[in-house]
């Protein structure tokens, strides 16, 4: 096990039984009431869920930035998160959302329908520059799409369900949501772990891991499943979580010799981590309402990513 | 051993070039910018798939190995290098084992002995001048044990000492007995220290045979619109150009 992964584990694991005692009601199992219904039917799986989105967010950025060979990528830049908001979107417009398993289905299909649209447009070739431009045009429609449902909205409470629900949480999420996203994330990241060696041949440039055997169709195949599992489900179950995936693999890179074969394992864990910590601590700020989760990371990814762009500029990236 | 090109025409870059390439040897692709050497690298190298003709490695297309198997035996050093990551040295290195799915180290250490990396083995790749990222590279392809090695340029970004220290690494590899066959943009270079030169002009082969006979002042006049004179003696040979 390497020294990142030992890590992130032990942190995870100090972290868990925190996350499960913390929340605006800090429960004393000894004397608070209900204490194991509470901990075993909402603080657990929401915990676990926590744990899941952030793997597969995490794993999909360090996955994404390796193949992309630029620190600044996020899986987002695929627009399979935007693609999968869409189609949760689109179930919430026709009222759908009130039968369990349709929204994330819906949001699956609509990442699924993003990974298909990309395949079509830029598979073939594999370049990268071509995959990039069009992720990032899906990601424009499917804005423009979600921005659409929105404006049209049969009424106030739709509307208002969308918008809340774009900005992720994890409130109120069930062992249901768990048994939806956990098969799928962990899949994922088995796909995304295996396509590791081929990363690290990538570090030497295109041509260079073409010349070493590297199948360069097959690996951006396996890049596009792996995160359209990964994110996917995190998006079906949790809404839009942002920025774990650009965040995750800075912290991880300083314990590991910066190989991306390396990265994948310690940031799904490092992620899983991060959005257990914050989905922690949005439920222990004293605010009114709870902050949204995914705003509560925008928040933080935000001056990060500006960080790293200042770093980059002056030439210590 | 043997790897052949046979009619390979690419669009308009390439112009059914045919060439036997020798192993044990270096092999120095020339011409002026856009006569079609790199395309003509990369199709050797199975990179690039040609509009008709074949690169055959043994008699068989190169593009019918699977590129696992091919890069078995072709190592090919892209012009510009690139390593996107601060990698230590040794694991860059050990990139070369990729072909084989294996870790082993003996050849490893050969490269790293070979080209006298022994002292960088544990720095990172973002702390190495030019040329020591050119020889780690080479090392890196050196650690695959190719039959062949497909060099784009190799000394281009590299002063003199430099270029004259990872030619010599090259001379090494090809008295070994692999095949090597080096793009190179100075024609006193290719003269001094290739054992055969292949003269491209707008994808054709103009000259295919040894330096003396491929460079000489008439061929380099057809080809590059100049004149010029060479000045020295076997082994210093210095090319001295005007304007026709």
């Amino acid at each position: 096990m390497s020294r990142a992964t030992l890590v992130f584990a032990i942190l995870l694991l100090f972290a868990m039984p925190l996350s499960l005692l913390a929340g605006r009601v800090w429960i004393d199992p000894a004397v608070t009431p209900n204490a194991a219904l509470i901990l075993g039917e909402l603080r657990l799986p929401r915990a676990v869920l926590a744990i899941v989105v952030g793997a597969g967010l995490g794993a999909s950025g360090a996955a994404m930035q390796g193949y992309l060979r630029n620190p600044l990528a996020d899986p987002g830049l695929f627009g399979i998160a935007p693609g999968a908001a869409l189609g949760a979107v689109t179930a919430l417009f026709f009222g759908y959302a009130a039968s369990p398993y349709l929204l994330p289905l819906f949001a699956l299909v609509g990442a699924g329908g993003a990974m298909a649209l990309l395949a079509a447009i830029a598979g073939r070739t594999g370049g990268i520059a071509l995959f990039t431009l069009a992720g990032l045009m899906i990601a424009s429609l499917a804005g423009a799409l979600t921005a659409f449902a929105i404006s049209m909205a049969p009424n106030a409470f739709a509307m208002s369900e969308i918008v809340l629900w774009l900005n992720g949480a994890l409130t109120d999420r069930s062992w249901r949501e768990v048994g939806i996203a956990a098969p799928l994330v962990l899949f994922g990241i088995a796909i995304l772990w295996r396509a590791g060696k081929a990363l690290d041949a990538l570090t030497l440039g295109d041509a260079a891991a073409r010349s070493l055997g590297v199948d360069t169709g097959r690996l951006l195949w396996l890049l596009v499943i792996g995160i359209g599992l990964t994110v996917g489900a995190g998006v079906a179950v949790a809404g839009i979580i942002g920025f774990v995936g650009l965040i995750v693999p800075h912290l991880v890179r300083p314990l590991t010799d910066s190989r991306p074969s390396q990265l994948i394992l310690p940031s799904a864990l490092a992620g899983a981590l991060l959005v257990l910590v914050a989905d922690s601590v949005v439920r222990i700020l004293p605010l009114v309402t709870e902050l949204r989760l995914g705003i509560a990371l925008s928040l933080l990814g935000a001056p990060f990513f500006l960080w790293l762009l200042l770093r980059m500029r002056r030439g210590l990236a | 051993m043997t790897l052949e090109a046979k009619g390979l025409t690419l669009g308009t870059r390439l112009d059914g070039v045919s060439a036997k390439l020798t192993p044990g040897s270096i092999t120095a692709i020339c011409g002026p910018n856009g006569a079609g050497k790199s395309s003509l690298l990369e199709c050797l190298a199975g990179l690039l798939s040609p509009t008709s003709g074949t690169a055959a490695l043994d008699g068989q297309d190169v593009l019918d190995l699977t590129p696992r198997h091919r890069a078995h035996r072709i190592g090919y050093l892209p012009q510009q290098p690139e390593i996107a990551w601060d990698v230590p040295v040794r694991n860059l290195i050990e990139l070369g084992r990729f072909p084989h799915g294996d870790r082993k180290q003996e050849p490893v250490d050969a490269a790293i002995r070979a080209l006298d990396l022994n002292a960088f083995q544990t720095r990172r790749a973002q702390s190495l001048s030019g040329g020591e990222t050119a020889r780690v590279l080479l090392a890196r392809v050196l650690a695959g044990e190719p039959d062949w090695i497909l060099a784009d340029e190799p000394l281009a970004a590299l002063d003199l000492s430099h270029q004259l220290i990872l030619i010599g690494h090259l001379r090494r590899v090809a008295n070994a007995g692999a095949g090597v066959v080096i793009v190179l943009h100075d024609l006193a270079m290719a003269r001094n220290h290739a054992d055969h030169v292949l003269l491209l002009d707008r994808g054709r082969i103009a000259q295919n045979g040894p330096p003396e006979a491929a460079l000489s002042e008439e061929a380099i006049g057809a080809v590059f619109g100049v004149s010029c004179e060479w000045i020295g003696e076997p082994g210093r040979w210095a090319l001295s150009t005007f304007p026709n």
